[in-house]
């Protein structure tokens, strides 16, 4: 078995045995959702109105937040030493540690926001378009997020630093995510914006290890 | 000329707010971006002077 | 040709070169600098004719179309220059970064200003979410987002290298930036009024508007000069020559 999936499964096994670790960003989204209709107005019409933007805004916030922690552990009790001395690539190591927080992250995020989009009345037409832009758009928030966590993971209060320096990158992912889960509810054609997401998502696949695997050595200078 | 007189240029015609706080803001951010290394630059050398001197009096002193 | 190019890079290299020929290159870019944006202002001001729509609050896109043009070149040549730092390990090039990103943040900040106060006259309200104001202000979140990266870092070079890196990740992101808020800004009703139609401006107009852009630019790598000389000193000041330089100063 090689590294990375030994990885792979070694923090799927850790995040299994902690349930707060992927349940926290699940009931944040949750919490955040709750704010809206408290602070703006409670209207079943306008809520459906906004509800495309808020789903996607929460989901981003809460994916945002469970970032943090990404290599920190790592970067902290050597793992990330042990990793460059044995000669793998950072750039297998950097998707692999992407996929296990997608994992823990965006995807339970996927597959609850349909439920969530409930309670803020979204057009019946949309939960098809909100589940696909989800599952396209979370692995592109975790991929970005990653360069982000990798560029902070030594400096002491990192948290709101990765947010400052990934919220500007996630914009374009926010505005077709949200505009496919809305032209869907107003019976548009969607397929446009899904597409967009999937060409992100490939571009970002292929280029963003590179960008956490160079962050990712800056550590090891410290 | 554009204007026919000096009242006319200052009024913009009814624009001259919004004309004149632009090139006002303009100008104190070049001035600002003008001042804002020269300061530096004082500063540094002040105090690597200020280091210097008491290098050389440890020196003395040693 | 070639050949002086690449002398000219590792000359660049050098640090205490660069701080003595920049000292004798700087009235050259300064004093241009300062006749351009002189007559370019008095030009647009008082010379160039009204805008037979907006009247004369077009005045302000002799300032606002310049910096808006600054500030996006200066985000390319910092991530430019981070990638130098990155690939070459050109100490210099870091330090340029550095210089860059405080003078592109602050022409980004007066772009969106200008933007706004034309706004008002324009459309009746201090913000528009027009596309080019929208995607100056993500452009403004990246500039605090390289600037909050370079001064996190314990160290010097982690810093540089990690606001490199960051500012190459924004480079590739900024086109689709553009591209999606332009794209977003269609579907929701844009402004009907746009602030700068190029095709429509006459001659009399753009010639004072292209002066400006070259002041402006003029005045950027005279703003460059000033900072990188001070990073140069402030890195070098362990070394003799910086010593001597101070010494010599008292």
């Amino acid at each position: 078995m090689s590294l990375v999936t030994a990885t792979i499964k070694r923090d799927l096994i850790i995040a299994a045995r902690n349930p707060g670790e992927w349940l926290n960003p699940l009931m944040f989204f949750l919490m955040v959702l709750a704010l809206f209709p408290l602070a703006v107005d409670p209207d079943p019409k306008f809520l459906s109105k906004i509800a495309a933007g808020v789903v996607w805004v929460a989901a981003l916030l809460a994916t945002l937040l469970s970032l943090d922690a990404l290599f920190k552990a790592d970067v902290e009790d050597g793992t990330l030493e042990q990793w460059l001395a044995s000669g793998e690539s950072l750039y297998a190591m950097a998707l692999g540690k992407v996929f296990v927080h997608w994992c823990i992250s965006g995807l339970p995020l996927t597959l609850v926001a349909p439920l969530l989009a409930l309670m803020m009345n979204l057009p019946d037409d949309a939960y098809a378009a909100l589940f696909f832009s989800l599952l396209l758009g979370t692995p592109i928030l975790s991929l970005l997020g990653a360069v982000g966590a990798a560029l902070t993971a030594g400096v002491r209060s990192g948290g709101l630093l990765l947010s400052l320096v990934i919220l500007p990158l996630y914009i374009p992912i926010l505005i077709f995510g949200a505009s496919a889960v809305y032209h869907a509810g107003i019976g548009m054609e969607y397929a446009g914006q899904l597409g967009f997401l999937a060409s992100f998502l490939c571009i970002s696949m292929t280029l963003t290890p590179f960008a956490v695997a160079g962050a990712l050595k800056l550590n090891l200078s410290r | 000329m554009f204007f026919d007189s000096f009242a006319e240029f200052i009024a913009m015609g009814k624009h001259g707010f919004y004309v004149w706080l632009c090139y006002g803001i303009t100008a104190l951010v070049i001035i600002a971006n003008i001042l804002a290394p020269i300061r530096q630059r004082k500063k540094l050398f002040e105090q690597q002077a200020r280091l210097q001197r008491r290098e050389k009096k440890n020196a003395s002193e040693a | 040709m070639w050949e002086a190019l690449k002398r000219l890079y590792h000359r660049m290299g050098s640090p205490k070169w660069f701080y003595e020929i920049s000292a004798r290159w700087l009235p050259w870019f300064a004093i241009p600098a300062a006749l351009c944006l002189i007559v370019g202002t008095v030009w647009g001001l008082a010379f160039a004719p009204a805008d037979y729509q907006q009247g004369n609050s077009f005045r302000i896109i002799y300032i606002h179309v310049p910096a808006a043009i600054l500030a996006q070149g200066a985000y390319a040549m910092m991530a430019i220059a981070g990638g130098i730092f990155l690939i070459w390990r050109m100490k210099m090039a870091a330090w340029v970064a550095a210089a860059i990103a405080p003078i592109g943040a602050s022409f980004c900040f007066l772009a969106l200003i200008t933007g706004a106060i034309w706004g008002k006259p324009t459309w009746g309200t201090w913000w528009v979410w027009d596309a080019r104001l929208t995607s100056m202000l993500l452009l403004l979140f990246l500039y605090f987002g390289v600037m909050a990266l370079q001064k996190a870092m314990e160290t010097d070079d982690t810093s540089a290298k990690a606001g490199a890196i960051l500012s190459l990740v924004g480079l590739v992101n900024i086109p689709i930036i553009k591209y999606s808020v332009e794209w977003w800004n269609t579907l929701h009703q844009p402004a009907t009024l746009k602030l700068t139609e190029e095709s429509t401006m006459a001659m009399e107009m753009l010639i004072p508007l292209l002066i400006m852009i070259v002041g402006f630019y003029l005045l950027f790598a005279t703003l460059i000069f000033m900072r990188t000389r001070n990073e140069v000193l402030w890195h070098e000041r362990k070394k003799s020559w910086v010593k001597k330089l101070i010494e010599a100063e008292k």
